[in-house]
């Protein structure tokens, strides 16, 4: 488990539970990031709801590229499948979350924290998979 | 008001995907490779990213939950349906399968655009077409 960084992603998951927390405390909304980038491209609520997913998703690149230029701390993010692969998979994970309702974020953080079922069942379905896709991926069609 | 604090938000939540590793999608592969256990090269940071966002997530949302309005104003929008059907199913399996590919879900596929890499892009880019194309039919609702 040489990859293995637990206190990163305690320090890192602490401060996505900290946002989901303040997003809804403030603001009253749920911070499911594929909900907010989806509202987007369907406004309906009136030009303030829009500008305040606008303002989520800017943050959302903003923050790690200050960390990048401003801190010594680093990060990578490494695609290492093909063209294709990564089309496909973009459009499963559109199309699945909003089929879904929700994503890591949503399902995930927010729908557990307030001890959602429906968020429970959710985030399972996904996880699992994303388990068996890496399973059948890496294992027994020897990387894609 | 409600616009700032978005973008504070926004940018905290992208704070924690970069320092957690989440940004990269071979972190995250690495923990959907469970059975990569039996060799020793099986990587639990992302169970550890959940356990920490829950941790200060669960106290807020309960806190939160009961109030009636938001602190700066407007109403909780808070999930009504309750409803556990196929079709939550059938997504959260077609997304799983997506994120099982490339590792990339929504948020850190979002922030990773902060690196500019080509394929981080066409991957956004078609993840919103499949956002529309799901919401242009209906299958949102």
């Amino acid at each position: 488990m040489e990859n293995f960084t637990p206190v990163s992603a305690l320090i890192g998951g602490g401060l996505i539970g900290l946002a989901s927390g303040l997003y809804l405390l403030l603001n009253g909304r749920i911070a499911g990031i594929s909900g907010i980038l989806g509202g987007l491209l369907t406004p309906t609520k009136g030009g303030s709801a829009v500008f305040e997913r606008l303002a989520f998703v800017i943050g959302l690149v903003v923050g790690p590229f200050i960390l990048m230029n401003a801190t010594e701390i680093a990060a990578q993010s490494v695609v290492t499948s093909s063209l294709p692969v990564i089309i496909v998979a973009g459009l499963l994970v559109g199309l699945g979350t909003t089929i879904g309702s929700g994503c890591t974020s949503g399902h995930g953080i927010c729908g557990l924290s307030r001890f959602s079922l429906r968020s429970l069942v959710a985030t399972l379905s996904f996880m699992a998979a994303g388990f068996v896709t890496v399973l059948v991926t890496r294992h027994l069609m020897g990387g894609m | 008001m409600r616009t700032i604090v978005s973008l504070i938000c926004g940018m905290i939540f992208g704070f924690g995907l970069y320092i957690s590793g989440m940004i990269d999608p071979q972190k995250v592969l690495g923990f959907l490779d469970i059975w990569a256990i039996a060799d020793g090269g099986w990587d639990p940071s992302l169970a550890f990213v959940m356990g920490g966002g829950l941790a200060v997530a669960i106290p807020i949302f309960q806190f939160a939950k009961n109030r009636t309005e938001a602190v700066c104003g407007g109403e909780m929008s808070l999930p009504t349906n309750r409803a556990i059907t196929t079709k939550l199913i059938a997504g959260g399996l077609l997304f799983g399968t997506g994120w099982g590919l490339v590792g990339y879900c929504p948020g850190p596929a979002l922030s990773a655009l902060a690196f500019g890499h080509t394929d981080t892009i066409i991957f956004v880019v078609a993840m919103i077409v499949g956002m529309g194309g799901a919401r242009a039919a209906g299958l949102n609702k």
